[in-house]
């Protein structure tokens, strides 16, 4: 970030001015975090308060609603869901981390004929729907039996193909130094050791702003598992949130179903509180610099 | 989430440097260089060929066949488009997702500009505001908010409290049909903080010594608004544009989610991905929902193109940007 600020001269008296413009962040801050308060509250209600009850706390917190979750639904333990969406989120940045940087590393630091024609087909895939190749590559997973499997959820991650990523690592590595590379190669090394010994270090802070990116991703992720899963013991918390739904009615476990939305909800915020910076400047900077 | 984040303009001037400075390296360093370059590529070759190409190919020859996925395909030429077109419900999808795109992206980028812009005034505390605002960009598209905000739009809710209280009672938005579809709009605008962190970043950038000289030329915080910030921010607000526009064409979980996996009450939030996903996945129609996928590309095709044509007239890039 750099050191000067945009300061359009304040409007009036100084502290009036500041005054100001600490209730309208605030105003927002509030209406901004009242669905994230409510559900905590929410999930302590009993079912029949939890929408008509404006109270964000309850007066008599009950824990009747996570309780109710460790019988699973329909048979199926509820930790079996946070099980798969773990493997595919873990499975994911573990393919991303590989793909994207291998890529990138070819964009940014190696000369070979036909770079800019890929590079520009690249930047093509970041602004194309996903849908234009849903129905073709369903079918192909079906022809190819991987229908309610894993595979093709994550075959795209070890094949670098979200654009974005590569992106992010091939504006990173380009920033780094060429002088790093002329030397380690008067050393004798080549590109694999260059890339591993060299550029990989450097880029950890592109390396973890994809991977918390890819865990959040995969972990939100609704479409894919809705497509490809069909057997509820490999559901994802996305889908298993919707059983839960669909299985007990909504009205019937209301409480149930706010205190899970809220369990699936911990992880990603619980990454965000650790991880703001790298996600906030990743997504800064690569909105920004060339 | 996942909206991709990139200049995209970046791309295409550092391309071109490129192809100036390096010509390509010939003899046996070259295809050295050429061998460690594709072998360095094969993964994202592979995914672009098997996961890409090849099934943009396909989608665009299923689109002109009839195809249930379990007798092979029977080419119809423009049928699935004639049908398309005579369809009620994908007309109502095309409303309902112009109406989500037109109303919901503009409300997201100007209140995303407002706080940047209100954000940008003050260091203290810039920091924890701009996390706090992001954090919503991270979990709106998870299927626990798309809870939460049925939950909170419900008949006796928050929000239908409020309003009644304020003196106009509509009733819980979701079994609105009437109402729904700004149901979704607001859980998008909720979602103004990626965009927000985009600005901040190049209202950053704007250097200071504009301002200084502009305010000693007499001229007033509108009139520094409109001829040093607006032109200086231009490309990040044409980023920004460009990529919520297309993102939110495509809107499939929030909606699916919100309105009960039916897009109701009476299709009133029927977006155009849950159509295709009802017509490709539940009723089998594959070549239908294919021909589909395909209006929907040349949508954003030229939605992408009107933008990059525009952006001739009103952005502003500097010449020496490096």
């Amino acid at each position: 970030m750099s050191a000067t600020t945009t300061k359009p001269p304040a409007l009036g008296r100084k502290h009036t001015g500041s005054l100001v413009w600490h209730l309208g962040a605030l105003l927002i801050l509030a209406v901004i975090l009242y669905p994230v308060i409510w559900v905590i509250g929410a999930s302590f209600k009993p079912s029949k308060d939890i929408i008509n009850s404006l109270q964000l706390f309850p007066g008599h917190p009950i824990l009747s609603n996570f309780k109710g979750l460790a019988d699973g639904i329909a048979d199926i333990k509820i930790w079996t869901f946070f099980e798969n969406s773990l493997f595919y989120a873990l499975g994911s940045v573990v393919g991303i981390l590989v793909s994207c940087s291998l890529t990138a590393y070819a964009f940014a630091r190696i000369r070979f004929a036909g770079r800019n024609l890929l590079f520009s087909l690249m930047i093509g895939t970041l602004l194309l729907p996903y849908h234009v190749l849903l129905i073709p590559q369903y079918v192909m997973f079906q022809k190819l039996q991987l229908v309610n499997t894993y595979v093709p959820l994550l075959i795209g991650k070890y094949l670098a193909t979200e654009a974005f990523f590569v992106f992010l690592m091939v504006q990173f590595m380009r920033n780094l130094p060429k002088e790093l590379d002329e030397a380690a190669r008067l050393d004798g090394c080549g590109h694999l050791r260059i890339y591993w010994s060299i550029v990989l270090p450097l880029c950890r802070p592109a390396l973890i702003t994809s991977a918390i990116f890819t865990f959040i991703n995969a972990w939100n992720d609704f479409m894919g598992p809705l497509i490809y899963l069909n057997e509820p013991g490999k559901y994802t918390v996305s889908l298993g949130l919707m059983m839960f739904r669909d299985s007990d009615g909504v009205a019937a476990n209301y409480g149930g179903m706010i205190a899970m939305s809220l369990v699936a909800l911990l992880p990603v915020l619980l990454f965000f509180l650790a991880f703001q910076r790298y996600l906030i400047d990743g997504m800064a900077t690569s909105g920004l610099k060339g | 989430m996942g909206t991709a984040v990139t200049l995209v303009k970046d791309s295409v001037p550092t391309t071109r440097k490129a192809r100036s400075a390096a010509p390509v390296t010939k003899g046996r360093r070259g295809r050295r260089e050429n061998l460690a370059g594709y072998l360095f590529m094969s993964p994202w070759i592979a995914g672009f060929l098997l996961l890409t190409a090849g099934p943009m190919v396909a989608s665009l020859y299923f689109a002109f066949t009839d195809y249930n996925l379990f007798n092979s395909p029977k080419w119809v030429g423009f049928d699935n488009f004639t049908a398309m077109f005579d369809d009620p419900r994908w007309r109502k999808s095309v409303e309902v997702t112009a109406k989500y795109v037109v109303i919901g992206t503009p409300l997201k980028l100007l209140l995303a500009l407002g706080v940047a812009l209100l954000l940008a005034q003050s260091r203290r505390g810039q920091a924890f505001y701009r996390a706090a605002f992001y954090a919503p960009s991270l979990i709106g598209a998870s299927v626990s908010i798309g809870f939460v905000w049925r939950s909170l739009f419900s008949d006796g809710a928050v929000v239908d409290r409020t309003q009644s209280f304020l003196g106009f009672h509509v009733g819980g938005w979701v079994g609105n049909a009437d109402w729904v579809l700004y149901c979704l709009v607001a859980l998008t605008v909720w979602q103004f903080g990626a965009p927000m962190v985009i600005f901040l970043a190049g209202l950053k950038q704007v250097p200071r010594e504009l301002y200084e000289a502009a305010e000693m030329d007499g001229a007033g915080p509108f009139r520094r608004f409109w001829s040093i910030t607006l032109p200086m921010i231009s490309p990040v607000l044409f980023f920004n544009v460009l990529l919520e526009t297309i993102h939110s064409f495509q809107i499939f979980g929030s909606a699916y989610v919100v309105s009960n996996t039916y897009c109701g009450p009476a299709d009133a939030t029927l977006v155009y991905t849950c159509y295709l996903y009802q017509k490709g996945f539940k009723d089998a129609q594959m070549g239908f929902a294919a021909a589909m996928a395909w209006m929907l590309l040349l949508a954003v095709a030229l939605v992408t193109a009107v933008l990059f044509w525009s952006q001739k007239k009103w952005v502003h890039y500097e010449e020496d940007a490096r």
